[in-house]
């Protein structure tokens, strides 16, 4: 099979022909910051933390594939500030309250802003009025952390052959909905793919809390992107 | 009747005003500390899932987190039907407890009170065991005192180091989960406290020291410094009455050690006890039902609890317990200043609890956490360093909050902290409705020997000044005077 020739930050790499930038980058150990991006499914751009410039213009490095020659800008001050940036949106336009969440230290969103040195908001809190849905006996739905990636609309939909969450509204207005006016209403189980994939404590597991002790959370033991790196180091 | 307000009291925990009220001869009648914030935390965790309980509660303080974390898992333990816990969970929650009551203990007194019995005492009136203001703080007394000083802040560090191997942090972490804990004690963790544990006993002792004597020294002044008599409460260790601050079953006494309550489950406590609501303050007002709001209210914290309690279980602290239980002749110390006495004696309990705990093979058991039955209603019981504390939830089947009462340590001992002000006003003001340097100091010793957590007892936020009125029997400001920081010029 051909491969690719490109560059990430002056640095030549090869990608397979149709692959994304992400998983390119990956594959060489170059860690390229992302949320909504989830093992192998299709990619959504979504959430755009993943943003890179690719011959002078700002790209989604889930979706945007890898052509010829192609020169793209990942660790630059600009793109840091650039994520930063819609890092931070995200936090401010939901309810994260890092402090007591069950999520804290498994958050792939906390993970980042450690990551990034966000210590404190650079945009006004929205502090939106967001319901929890408690309904279901197994698994709960917190509006307040949902960062709207889409990961479990696709998960439920593409792994477990459901179709329980879906959003509405477009623009500011776009919110996730389960099928059904509660989330005890949809075939949701709690064996199911997507219980497991949310990256922020929108969509948990009822009922476990904090049983993993602070110093063993996945991200106590290292930073996110560590496993990444680790391949280039 | 005239007013004398104090605002800001420095050195307590919160934010506090203080009323003095004359009646028309110009004489005190009544005091109140007014708790002006309202933070809310049993209104807004409602409908949060109850495994989150334990570790919002907590974010009321970060002085005693541990005691919130505790007494809420212990309530959510009867929701999940797992308060018969493990050996290990149970002890490490101890471990986690005496660690917490240690710190705090430490940090009180050295940081908080040691410049008032250490630089306080030359006598004189306008003292009133405090401080000159240039010495009030812990660097004064590690300048003067070095080895105590210095002792003081490695003893709350030791605590500290003992929440940190128990619940993942210093302060807020995650230990205690319902029906158990989510860690055992690490052997590292272990050999690392082990090697101090018994430092940490002789300096304890030494504190102790320095408590009772400077009681002993100052015998008649502290006699009757915001001295009154009072009813006292707390948790006993059920079977033999002895001193218990991790889980027992409440017993209330008189003034002359009469029993009042003894034995009272903590599930029922209801039935002793009600909450009285006074329109000038957040902080409620709790009696014991029997004798009613006007009778029934009580001390609690170290004071009550070496009252309360038949005899202190470790050897160190219960000869200490006997030499202090002497000067009153076994009879219950209803004296204001005999907290710090009374609280270093604690002191040197919990590094006792710590040391032998830390020498039981069950902290490295693996058994971790118990379920049973669900509950939808439970309470959880425990003697913070400050006093009693009382978390009472309702859960629905849903698993959200839908009732939340909390009764903390500060809230318990508001009337007596009334009734100390109000003794200290009637001795300091002499019918003049002057605000002076004395009454300041006076006031503010004797409210900090309840060692107050404002900022808990309302579930308020926020830093806390004092400000000080005289109102006449008119309602009318007859002097007034604010404090914003205790080095800034009056």
């Amino acid at each position: 099979m051909k491969h690719i020739e490109f560059t990430i930050d002056g640095k030549t790499m090869t990608a397979k022909p149709g692959q994304t930038i992400l998983k390119a980058a990956e594959a060489h150990g170059v860690y390229i910051p992302h949320l909504c991006a989830y093992k192998d499914l299709i990619p959504h751009g979504s959430c755009r933390v993943c943003s890179v410039r690719c011959n002078g213009r700002i790209q989604a490095a889930c979706v945007q594939t890898v052509s010829e020659g192609m020169i793209v800008e990942n660790d630059t001050p600009e793109i840091h500030e650039f994520r930063k940036a819609i890092l931070d949106m995200l936090f401010v336009e939901g309810n994260h309250f890092c402090m007591f969440c069950e999520k804290s230290g498994q958050c792939e969103l906390q993970a980042l802003a450690y990551r990034f040195g966000i210590t404190a908001p650079q945009f006004p809190l929205l502090e939106p009025e967001r319901e929890l849905d408690m309904s279901h006996p197994d698994v709960y739905l917190d509006h307040n952390r949902c960062i709207l990636c889409g990961r479990c609309v696709r998960v439920s939909q593409d792994l477990d052959n459901k179709n329980c969450f879906q959003f509405v509204g477009r623009g500011h207005r776009k919110r996730l909905k389960v099928n059904g006016e509660a989330l005890a209403e949809t075939d949701l189980r709690v064996t199911d793919a997507v219980v497991a994939s949310c990256p922020v404590g929108a969509l948990m597991k009822k009922r476990v809390g904090y049983a993993i002790p602070i110093g063993e959370r996945h991200f106590d033991q290292q930073p996110i992107g560590h496993a990444i790196e680790e391949k280039n180091s | 009747m005239k007013k004398i307000t104090i605002d800001p009291l420095t050195r307590v925990e919160g934010h506090g005003k203080v009323t003095i009220h004359l009646d028309d001869a110009g004489d005190v009648k009544e005091a109140r500390l007014h708790i002006i914030e309202f933070r809310g935390f049993e209104r807004f965790i409602l409908g949060r899932p109850f495994w989150e309980v334990p570790v919002i509660v907590q974010r009321l303080c970060g002085i005693c987190p541990v005691s919130h974390h505790l007494a809420a898992a212990k309530a959510m333990d009867r929701i999940v039907g797992g308060e018969q816990l493990t050996p290990t969970a149970e002890k490490m929650r101890r471990l986690m407890h005496y660690g917490q009551i240690f710190q705090s203990h430490a940090l009180h007194f050295f940081h908080l009170s040691s410049p008032d019995l250490l630089f306080g005492t030359d006598g004189s009136a306008a003292s009133a065991f405090a401080a000159p203001r240039e010495q009030r703080h812990v660097l004064a007394v590690a300048k003067s005192f070095p080895e105590l000083g210095r002792q003081g802040i490695l003893m709350r560090k030791f605590g500290q180091e003992v929440i940190q191997a128990t619940a993942g942090k210093k302060i807020h972490g995650t230990g205690a989960i319902p029906g158990g804990v989510n860690r055992n004690l690490s052997v590292e963790a272990r050999d690392h406290l082990r090697k101090d544990a018994d430092q940490m006993i002789r300096w304890s002792k030494k504190a102790v020291a320095v408590a009772r004597d400077f009681t002993m020294d100052h015998l008649l002044e502290i006699a009757t410094f915001g001295a009154f008599d009072s009813n006292h409460l707390s948790l006993v260790r059920p079977r033999d009455g002895a001193l218990e601050l991790y889980d027992g079953v409440l017993r209330a006494i008189d003034k002359d050690g009469k029993t009042l309550v003894d034995g009272l489950e903590d599930q029922r406590y209801l039935e002793a006890l009600s909450e009285e609501v006074r329109p000038w303050t957040y902080m409620k007002f709790p009696f014991l039902k029997t004798l009613g709001p006007q009778h029934g209210w009580y001390r609690v914290g170290p004071l009550a609890r070496l009252n309360t309690c038949r005899f202190v279980p470790s050897p160190e602290a219960e000869a200490a317990r006997i030499e202090f239980q002497a000067v009153t002749h076994q009879k219950p110390n209803n004296v204001t200043m005999a907290y710090h006495w009374a609280r270093m004696i604690e002191l040197l309990h919990a590094g006792e609890v710590i040391r032998d705990l830390l020498d039981d093979a069950d902290l490295q058991g693996e058994d971790l956490v118990t379920q049973g039955p669900r509950r939808e209603e439970a309470v959880g019981i425990i003697e913070a360093p400050r006093g009693t504390l009382i978390h009472h939830y309702r859960v629905d089947r849903n698993d959200q909050v839908t009732m939340c009462n909390l009764i903390v340590s500060t809230t318990h001992n508001n009337e007596p902290m009334n009734q100390a002000i109000m003794r200290v006003a009637q001795d300091t003001l002499a019918k003049k409705p002057e605000i002076t340097e004395g009454l300041l100091n006076g006031i503010e010793v004797a409210v900090r020997a309840y060692d107050p957590c404002l900022s808990c007892a309302t579930h308020a936020m926020g830093k806390m000044p004092l400000q000080v009125q005289v109102v006449d029997a008119h309602g009318a400001v007859a002097a007034e005077r604010i404090r914003s920081h205790e080095l800034d010029a009056p």
